[in-house]
């Protein structure tokens, strides 16, 4: 950040491309902040557990078994974390299809931040694939297991990150100060944006479709035929909380990137975001009540299991949809942020009751991640959060795109 | 029941290829209607516990021989070195023995929810499982109703361990190992339309020593590995809570709706964009 002008697009047109790279390589800022001197070491222990993860086998640190066969990283990493990388097509949709101005200014980053929780989040699926190697078999068409729904999930999760590649390689581009690529990727982003919709409404679905056929082993107030739409529907509001918090936390950590036009934006990007998760949320709500119904559980809603299902229902949907009704009525920043945290808390708790806790919750054995499974997800998530900063503090995304990127419009 | 499931298979061909390479279609659909499922028939009336066919089914697939004796009551699981399991139950009709292992359904969930095929119903009737195609997502373990395919969680290369129902005995012309190991015929090797009929010839024969159901006739949309017992089939520890109809049915419907959207979603949003398009310029008079 002793960087604050943006002299890349000027400066480097003289200068070899691998000169500016590997300048832009070496850390920048203080290295003695707080978050790195928590996630230094949980990385440098992740590592360490990984490589005994792929010398000993995926048990040596899993608590895995045979009768629940997936836990943490999928549960958590895969199905909560790309849930909350749906801000990225929500809010596509928003600014490039609706042409909603208003929210142009967090697209790039919710874009970046969707693009890095797939790669990370499909990553950390390779640690939990106990043949690797086999991974590109479904893609390469030697064996199309065209009857699965993994096999679905799989090729939208590939062809989505080109998508969102394509979507954010203009920031790139201004970053490179390649104008004639940035002029030929801008062209892109529409068709990018229509194809990246699609494939997250099917994938965002498809997560819950993956479900389906565990018909048995599923708790009766989470198993229905409809998981797929209830993923699809809840990824609306797990995204754009997703979009709050992060966009939160970045007007602080990233301040001085950040323009004085879209400081002052951000309250009512806050507003508009709230009303919409409402909405959503309302929509979800009225939707589970449905199933609900449809299923005639009553008998099952007074037994702890129950319990637990009320708790989510009206403590971690119903209550942040008040919220953040109430926080749009009163134009309270602080609420939006409440609700949008007790939303994301609530999207973690309902993926790990489909996915973990409500998964063979009659077993005499119930799962238990272990503090090593923890720690590799942790790993997970604060090496894309390193990524993520390096990104913003080198290009435009945060902060205003360089003079020339805007006179081309 | 084979041609359901081919003609299922060709459809989300259909359906997941045009989306990426129109390629490769027909090679699952070629004609074998004249050859029926394979399967075995246990019958719980004739079991002794002796523990020939796991004896014999270690020998054939190079596990370690199974040490633990059968006590009454412990239920001994299969493992990712125990294709099949014979435990002593106290049911209604005294102590019986129950054997556990891989059903062959006719419709197997593992084998819709594999996204490689490594897991693979043959049109000879064993559901196999292939090594140079598995990626080791343990999407099978999670689907399979039956809890039947085993991980090697201790493994740096790890298998899934199953019952292939001697895959490789059968197309030798063999029987399998636990059929050809069972000295009292409660193992019968056959065509699922013969164990069936041989079931049911045992049914009229002493009508009073059986209950009157053959587990796996419509458990999960029928079943190469069928089962005749004395006892009502929970005691003997077989799930009856299962659906009857098969299990990739369950996720057919997510399936079938994925190229209509991938058809109509596209257009509608080059639609709205086409509509949106100018918003800025009424934005503008506005302010």
């Amino acid at each position: 950040m002793n960087n604050p002008t943006i002299p890349i697009a000027k400066d480097n047109d003289g200068k070899p491309i691998w000169k500016f790279l590997l300048a832009e390589l070496k850390p920048r800022g203080k290295w003695f902040t707080p978050f790195n001197i928590i996630s230094i070491p949980i990385i440098l222990l992740g590592i360490v557990l990984i490589v005994i993860r792929f010398w000993k086998g995926i048990g040596s640190i899993t608590n895995l078994s045979q009768e629940i066969p997936w836990g943490l990283w999928i549960g958590f990493d895969v199905v909560t974390g790309v849930a909350f990388a749906g801000g990225a097509y929500v809010l596509t949709f928003m600014v490039y299809i609706l042409n909603m101005k208003k929210y142009h200014s967090i697209v790039r980053v919710t874009v970046l931040n969707g693009f890095l929780a797939y790669v990370f989040y499909a990553g950390a699926l390779l640690l939990d694939l106990g043949r690797p190697w086999n991974v590109i078999n479904p893609i390469i068409g030697n064996s199309f297991g065209t009857s699965s729904v993994l096999f679905l999930v799989a090729w939208h999760f590939m062809l989505y990150m080109i998508a969102e590649l394509i979507e954010f390689s203009p920031a790139i581009a201004e970053w490179l100060g390649a104008k004639r690529a940035r002029k030929i990727l801008s062209g892109m982003t529409i068709a990018a944006v229509i194809f990246g919709i699609t494939l997250s409404t099917l994938h965002q679905s498809g997560l819950g479709a993956l479900y389906l056929m565990a018909k048995d082993k599923i708790h009766p107030l989470w198993y229905s035929e409809f998981i797929p739409i209830l993923f699809l529907v809840s990824s609306v509001f797990a995204g754009l909380s997703m979009v709050i918090f992060e966009g939160s936390i970045s007007h602080k950590v990233f301040f001085n990137q950040i323009s004085e036009k879209n400081h002052k934006a951000q309250k009512g990007i806050l507003q508009g975001l709230s009303k919409i998760c409402a909405g959503a949320m309302f929509a979800y709500f009225f939707l589970q009540l449905l199933v609900f119904i449809h299923n005639k559980n009553w008998d099952l809603l007074f037994t702890p299991m129950g319990y637990w299902f009320l708790t989510e229902m009206i403590g971690f949907v119903l209550i942040p949809m008040m919220l953040f009704i109430y926080s749009y009525r009163t134009s309270n920043t602080m609420l939006v942020r409440i609700a949008a945290i007790l939303t994301m808390l609530g999207i973690i708790i309902n993926r790990l009751n489909v996915t973990v806790i409500g998964f063979r919750w009659d077993a005499a054995i119930h799962y238990v991640p272990s503090w090593m499974e923890i720690v590799v997800t942790l790993t997970v998530i604060f090496t894309e959060i390193w990524i993520f900063r390096w990104i913003i503090n080198r290009m435009p995304v945060l902060r205003e795109s360089p003079e020339w990127a805007n006179d081309e419009k | 029941m084979a041609l359901d499931r081919r003609n299922f298979l060709k459809t989300m061909g259909v359906a997941g290829l045009t989306l990426l390479a129109g390629r490769n279609l027909a090679n699952k659909t070629t004609a074998n209607g004249e050859i029926e499922f394979r399967g075995l028939l246990f019958d719980a009336t004739r079991c002794v516990g002796c523990q020939s066919c796991e004896s014999a089914c270690a020998e054939a697939h190079q596990f370690p021989q199974p040490t633990d004796e059968i006590v009454a009551g412990v239920v001994r699981k299969t493992s990712e070195t125990q294709r099949c399991v014979v435990n002593l139950r106290n049911t209604s009709a005294g102590e019986i023995y129950s054997r556990n292992a891989c059903m062959h359904c006719n419709e197997p969930a593992c084998a819709a929810a594999c996204l490689t095929q490594a897991m693979f119903k043959t049109k000879e009737g064993p559901v196999i499982w292939r090594a140079d195609k598995c990626m080791g997502c343990r999407y099978c373990m999670v689907s399979c109703p039956f809890d039947v395919p085993k991980f090697e969680y201790h493994s740096a290369n790890p298998k899934i361990e199953k019952c292939d129902l001697c895959y490789d005995r059968i197309t030798q012309g063999k029987i399998p190992a636990c059929a050809e190991a069972c000295p009292a015929e409660a193992l019968v090797f056959g065509s699922r339309r013969e164990l069936i009929a041989e079931a049911r010839k045992r049914f009229a024969g002493t009508p009073a020593s059986y209950i009157d159901q053959i587990y796996g006739e419509n458990v999960a949309g029928g079943t190469g590995y069928l089962s005749l017992s004395p006892a009502p089939f929970e005691e003997l520890g077989y799930n009856t809570k299962l659906q009857n109809s098969s299990y990739p049915e369950l996720s057919k419907g997510f399936l079938y709706t994925v190229p209509s959207v991938f058809v109509l979603l596209p257009p509608l949003l080059l639609g709205i964009y086409e509509a949106n398009k100018n918003n800025h310029l009424k934005e503008e008079e506005h302010e």
